[in-house]
């Protein structure tokens, strides 16, 4: 009888369980309140601001993907359109000196991503799977092209700038310099966290998961997919818009970059490397994508092949992405035995980083025959001097590759193996417990 | 006027028909792994610079068989080594990684050839002028390109529906384990299909790229209205993909040319809209909207027969 009545209504969660809950949200704001205190240069406040736009997007994003299934290749629509409209409403606050403050305007951008989606979703929500993924490719290119058309709305090729200092002011704050941007997508992004993680805990939330599950069950208990999508699509409508409305405010302008199908690919990357099966996934994957594709460019030309053979190194290997590698641990961890595996990961990382490093080395000395042949062929990449002209470069990377990727093909057979063994020990010994 | 029409309608269908050499690959891939081969446009552009490289070297006519053979045995590694392992994890994983690839492919073909557009001329043997219609001079590589478009339309009808490797291809489609049963190699007709799939692409790149422009965004600006024609056509449908290809090309070719506008045609009725916002879309030429035609009978379609033309199913 107990265990019935327990599957119907969880038990409420131990004092413990709450403060760890509690706690979890309070260290966040405390990290972010106190990040401009350790990291003080005007770069790393672009930085974490940059960070914040893309983890707001990511999220959102992984409403779809993540919680209801649907793979949207045009989510940048509404991050684009939350972004023009709050150049718009700045321009107008700020012409006519009405009394709504800078921090308020995410949400007229939120609004306008809700509108949008609310406009656009009911006939995209019809379906789901490839005919959605290809309609939302369809529907990002109409918007996107319809930009460089209505030039007196998006401003043409050059978009729509505004002055943010102009608006009315709260607490003597001007929103000029960059740090006080900084705590308004500090605030902005724990107020979107809080709130998608909220939806998450919601009936609704928990239908959208059912409905990428099993839509033919939803369907038999009484709810309708297609409500229940398109719901879901309305709210990450509406999270998007915030984000490209503090992207608007950060920049102080908007263009048709914003509603782009690179700036839709980005946060499709950001979402998937992250991991889109779990709610943290998304941040992990914002975080490391911003600052990857800020810190790459210095390191190497071609920074942005690195990007794609990555993300489709994660898609063919690691298909939850770096949370699903990393929760995939949780098991052993809870049993003790993580340190059985690290020998055979110790094992493999030595043949996997001469495969890797014999494959930037061998797209280097391409890209320098390719791109700029007249130069000094003594090159830097990854921090790594080499000479792109010089046979031995080519030896090197060759033996690199091909025995780097024999080995590997060995050594994670053997990891494959002696994970499955740990995992069912872990097993055996938590239930035995 | 007669002769807008008759120019239009030979331009249109000559584009109609590259994007269904296209199409074509897509929805046989599509109607047999199920998935849609998002960088199918840029095995279409990898077929145009292997096309430029090798007419370089040996000349167009070897090109022609080589590339698309290239860009082929390219894509069936791709099924073999990439797909089938992504496979398991179902469809979102399998266009994801086809996105992935795209993406790689397009920063690939810009680091080797470089960003800015190739000269890939048509070959001497065609450069000349076929016909002429009022005053316009017709190339004869036009007409070549219609040629081969229409020989590999029939052909591939021929095999699907008249060979024995048609029926085998038809029944793996629909019953994977019962071909499987009979003792056909059911993964390599998936490669293979996948193979040839890519290589249509591929001749439509070689023989599009004297005639377009031969640069490495050229996937980034084909894929979507590939994306267009296939659903517009029905998911799966290769007829619905025919039809779709040619209203398409026929679309924006007469929309190319008709430089009309709301305020042209009620200009006097019209109000004054010179300073609201709205004067974009009261100005606008035809014309101007071109590029976004497409699109728009997507929607259109999507809001009145979902299924596409001549889809079957709703997903």
């Amino acid at each position: 009888m107990t265990e019935l009545a327990s599957r119907v209504a969880p038990p409420r969660p131990a004092l413990s369980d709450r403060l760890k809950f509690y706690g979890t949200w309070v260290a966040t704001a405390l990290i972010l309140l106190l990040l401009p205190q350790i990291f003080t240069s005007g770069g790393s406040m672009t930085t974490f601001s940059l960070v914040g736009i893309s983890i707001i997007f990511a999220l959102s994003y992984n409403i779809l993907l993540g919680q209801t299934g649907m793979l949207s290749f045009g989510h940048a629509v509404y991050y684009g359109l939350g972004g023009f409209l709050a150049i718009h409403a700045i321009n107008l606050l700020g012409g006519n000196k009405w009394a709504i403050p800078l921090p308020l305007v995410p949400l007229i951008g939120g609004m306008a991503g809700l509108f949008f989606a609310a406009l656009i979703g009911w006939v995209m929500t019809q379906r789901s799977g490839t005919a959605f993924a290809m309609i939302s490719l369809g529907l990002a290119e109409l918007v996107a092209s319809s930009a460089l058309i209505l030039r007196t709305f998006f401003g043409g090729e050059a978009g729509i700038s505004a002055n943010r200092t102009k608006l009315f002011k709260v607490f003597g704050l001007s929103f000029g310099p960059q740090i006080q941007i900084y705590y308004l997508v500090a605030a902005w992004t724990l107020i979107a966290i809080i709130a998608m993680y909220a939806l998450t805990r919601t009936p609704l939330g928990r239908m959208c998961n059912a409905v990428r599950d099993n839509p033919e069950r939803v369907q038999f208990v009484g709810y309708d997919p297609h409500v229940v999508r398109y719901l879901a699509f309305c709210f990450s409508g509406f999270f998007a818009g915030i984000a490209g409305a503090l992207a608007a405010i950060n920049f102080e302008i908007a263009n048709s970059a914003y509603l782009g199908a690179v700036q839709s690919g980005t946060v499709l990357f950001a979402a998937y490397i992250g991991g889109i099966g779990f709610f943290i996934g998304p941040i992990v994957g914002a975080i490391f994508v911003t600052i990857l594709s800020l810190g790459l460019s210095d390191l190497t030309q071609v920074w942005q092949l690195y990007f794609g053979l990555f993300f489709i190194a994660v898609v063919l290997f690691a298909p939850g992405g770096i949370t699903g590698l990393l929760m995939m641990h949780r098991p052993l961890i809870r049993a003790g035995m993580l340190s059985r595996m690290l020998p055979s990961y110790l094992v493999a990382a030595l043949p996997t980083l001469a495969l890797v490093t014999g494959l930037m080395l061998m797209i280097e000395t391409i890209v320098h025959y390719t791109v700029n042949p007249h130069e000094d062929p003594n090159r830097v990449a990854f921090g790594i001097p080499f000479n792109a002209a010089s046979p031995l470069t080519w030896a090197i990377s060759a033996v690199l590759i091909v025995v780097g990727f024999v080995l590997c093909r060995m050594a994670w057979a053997r990891v494959g193996q002696t994970w499955d063994e740990t995992l069912t020990a872990a097993r055996a010994k938590v239930h035995a417990l | 006027m007669l002769e807008l029409i008759v120019t239009s309608t030979l331009n249109g269908v000559l584009f109609g028909m590259l994007l269904f050499l296209m199409a074509s690959g897509l929805t046989v891939i599509f109607s047999m792994l199920g998935v849609l081969n998002f960088a199918h446009a840029s095995f279409y552009m990898l077929g145009a610079f292997f096309g430029f490289q090798i007419s370089r070297w040996f000349g167009f006519w070897p090109a022609l068989i080589f590339a698309p053979l290239l860009a082929g045995a390219i894509g069936a590694a791709v099924e073999r080594f990439g797909l089938r392992r992504v496979h398991r994890n179902g469809h979102v994983a399998e266009l994801l990684f086809t996105f992935g690839l795209a993406f790689a492919i397009e920063e690939i073909v810009s680091i080797i050839w470089g960003k800015v557009p190739v000269d890939f001329r048509p070959p001497e043997l065609l450069d000349f002028p076929a016909f002429t219609i009022f005053s316009t001079n017709y190339p004869a590589y036009k007409m070549f390109m219609l040629a081969v478009s229409i020989v590999i339309f029939v052909g591939l009808l021929l095999v699907l529906k008249r060979t024995r490797i048609g029926l085998i291809v038809q029944a793996a489609l629909t019953h994977p384990h019962m071909v499987g049963h009979l003792g056909h190699n059911v993964e390599r007709i998936f490669m293979l299909v996948f193979g040839v799939g890519t290589a249509l692409a591929a001749v439509a790149g070689v023989i599009a790229g004297p005639s377009l422009v031969t640069q490495s965004n050229m996937a980034a600006m084909l894929g979507p209205i590939l994306f267009v024609v296939v659903v517009v056509g029905g998911l799966g449908s290769l007829p619905g993909a025919f039809i779709a290809s040619l209203l398409i090309g026929l679309v924006q070719t007469f929309a190319v040319s008709v430089n009309g506008s709301l305020a042209s045609v009620f200009g006097p009725l019209g109000p004054d809209l010179a300073q609201s916002w709205l004067s974009d879309i009261w100005n606008v030429t035809i014309a101007q909207i071109a590029p976004i035609m497409p699109y728009l009978l997507l929607v259109l379609i999507l809001i009145f027969r979902p299924m596409g033309l001549l889809g079957t199913r709703e997903t």
